[in-house]
């Protein structure tokens, strides 16, 4: 470029700045002779955005749960700060922000070190988990306002079958993958969009959801917490610490009699039962099946990353991007003849279709590796999930889940020696 | 497998080594302390299309219409205010824009006139907007209410936003308004 089309560019930018800057103003402020007085801006900060009141909330919720499931083992004790936490979280605070929520802020903060956490949402994040590494999920008992208005509807609970449950059981973590892929690709939050139950909290939602909240509260009546067992993608997070928890909560506070009435008492089938005495199989049969297991997880790893890569261009479409320069492509083609309030907007801004081609390029490249990883994740996961079922962990009792159980109590009044000591204890005051 | 005097210690290890990897992951999440951020439009970006009445979980929306007094024509023939082709320029409602009759015109002297929102009418739907963007000075537009707004943690209607004008600001901010000096002249 010379120095002289240098000069005239530059004059020709300026021009063009300075009519966008008068093309704001058609007409000039008017000075007004009757001493006329602009009115103020009615611009009201927002009253209560950090929500460390609501943090402090939680934190206060998760010390009492604690409290009564592991001190006190009172059932209604639980269920009443259930009926709190769904009253105080979900109807009043209108559901946000949660913990299963913000668990997609933390991962945008990880991933992004541009972004920051609010420090209330670093506590919502970090109290559950923290107080799972210590009591178990007392988070899921009494606290969670998903957890709680599935907790009320529970009215005739009957067992998943076992490998029912076992295959159900994986969906949390695709959930759990597909959300921080989600995050990770600037594609939104996913968690928040599809959020069954604030739409109840809110009294309004779009319908779809309404209609899914609705059939998992309905299904939640004989199907104990649907959305916490096979949903819920913090659950996952809440699982991974109570399964190392230093205080889970114990079905008896004294010596097992392997009565079984627990069993029947747990609605989510989380109360494993004693190994049988004899071996189902020998020793050297179960190894081998170990041996191989082991052997083939790097294949299933691999086979879930080659997986998650051939799918990327349809995880893709979560991105807004690639919706819009689909549905731009579809339009030029002559599929609809309508445009839709999207492509509307694009065709009357200054973006060209070929800027946003090279735009949805660049996020289906990135889309690529990204979705390879949520494949090799979710191969990990089944392997490690078909190593568990392969490996017999002697038991004597009838023992809570580490990581199944919710810590909703109901279990206690059924032990008989729960029972007894009550009533020793009773008779002695 | 391990004997039972062996697993408890593995398991204190392995607590111990939880609590240290979320600890440690989150706080290098946090260490740009980030304070409270709210949802806002930024207007040079917003186009009208009216998904800010339909899309807030609030009804109604927790977007309204804001007029910037100070860049205001104070114009006779608004056209925030009256329809396109209003056979009278008063405050008959056959001639007003506004669906919900939310704009106050109030005369001031010869030949202005203010035109003030009623917030509690105003339901965000941006009418006025765009005709005062198509025939005035831009002084009408649309911002997120911060005493209305309940802070959702994704926004429902930036996710529907079709222009990308919603972003988060600091909460301190809390509004990206229309200034003289903003929208003005070229400075230099």
């Amino acid at each position: 470029m010379t120095g002289r089309t240098r000069i005239l560019a530059g004059l020709a930018v300026l021009i063009l700045l300075a009519a966008r800057g008068w093309a704001e103003f058609r007409f000039p402020m008017p000075e007004f002779e009757s001493g006329y007085e602009q009115p103020e801006l009615h611009t009201p900060l927002p009253g209560r955005t950090n929500d460390l009141v609501d943090a402090a909330v939680l934190a206060a919720a998760l010390a009492i749960a604690a409290w009564l499931v592991l001190r006190r083992r009172s059932r209604p004790g639980v269920f009443t700060l259930t009926a709190f936490s769904l009253i105080y979280f979900g109807f009043w605070r209108e559901g946000c922000v949660c913990p299963v929520g913000s668990l997609q802020n933390v991962a945008e903060a990880v991933l992004d070190p541009g972004v920051a956490v609010p420090a209330a949402i670093m506590w919502f994040f970090l109290l559950p988990l923290l107080f799972a590494l210590f009591f178990g999920r007392v988070f899921c008992a009494a606290v969670c306002p998903l957890g709680a208005i599935q907790e009320v509807v529970a009215v005739r609970p009957v067992p998943v079958p076992r490998a029912a449950d076992q295959v159900l059981r994986l969906i949390p973590y695709a959930y759990l993958g597909v959300t921080v892929l989600g995050v990770a690709t600037g594609s939104g939050y996913l968690i928040c969009r599809y959020d069954p139950f604030v739409g109840f909290f809110r009294q309004g939602a779009s319908f779809n959801l309404v209609l899914a909240g609705g059939l998992l509260l309905v299904a939640g009546m004989f199907i104990g917490r649907p959305y916490c067992r096979y949903l819920c993608p913090y659950g996952v997070l809440l699982g991974w610490m109570s399964r190392f928890a230093k205080w889970p909560p114990r079905i008896t506070p004294g010596e097992c009699i392997q009565c079984a009435l627990c069993t029947d008492a747990c609605p989510y089938g989380a109360i494993n039962e004693p190994t049988p005495d004899t071996p189902p199989e020998p020793r050297r049969q179960g190894v081998r099946r170990l041996a191989i297991l082991l052997l083939l997880t790097p294949v299933i790893v691999a086979v879930g990353g080659a997986t998650g890569l051939a799918s990327h261009a349809v995880l893709a479409r979560l991105h807004p991007t690639i919706r819009l320069a689909e549905r731009i492509a579809a339009e030029d083609a002559g599929d609809f003849a309508e445009m839709t309030i999207e492509s509307e907007t694009f065709r009357a801004s200054r973006t060209t279709t070929a800027e946003l081609y090279e735009e949805a390029r660049r996020v289906r490249a990135d889309f690529k590796g990204k979705s390879a990883w949520l494949g090799a994740f979710l191969g990990l996961v089944i392997a490690c999930r078909l190593i568990a079922l392969a490996v017999v962990r002697k038991r004597e009792d009838y023992e809570a889940d580490r990581v199944a159980c919710v810590a909703c109590a109901r279990c206690f009044p059924y032990c008989p020696v729960e029972n007894k000591d009550a009533q020793v204890e009773s008779q002695e005051t | 497998m391990t004997s039972d005097p062996n697993r408890f210690p593995r398991r204190d290890f392995i607590r111990a080594a939880a609590a240290l990897g979320v600890g440690g992951a989150v706080w290098k999440a946090a260490a740009p302390a980030g304070g409270a951020t709210v949802w806002q439009i930024d207007p040079e970006k917003c186009v009208q299309c009216g998904q800010c009445a339909t899309h807030c979980v609030l009804n109604p929306s927790a977007v309204k219409c804001v007029h910037s007094y100070e860049i205001c024509g104070y114009c006779d023939l608004c056209g925030g205010y009256l329809q396109p082709g209003a056979k009278d320029r008063d405050t008959g409602a056959e001639n007003e824009l506004c669906p919900v009759s939310a704009i106050k015109r109030t005369y001031i002297e010869d030949p202005f006139f203010q035109y003030t929102i009623d917030e509690d009418l105003c339901v965000g739907c941006g009418k006025c907007v765009k005709g005062c963007a198509l025939f005035g000075n831009g002084s009408l537009y649309l911002q997120v209410k911060q005493d209305l707004c309940v802070h959702c943690n994704e926004c429902a209607i930036a996710r529907a936003c079709p222009a990308d004008a919603f972003r988060r600001i600091p909460a301190e901010q809390g509004y990206l308004l229309k200034t003289r000096r903003q929208g003005g002249p070229a400075q230099e």
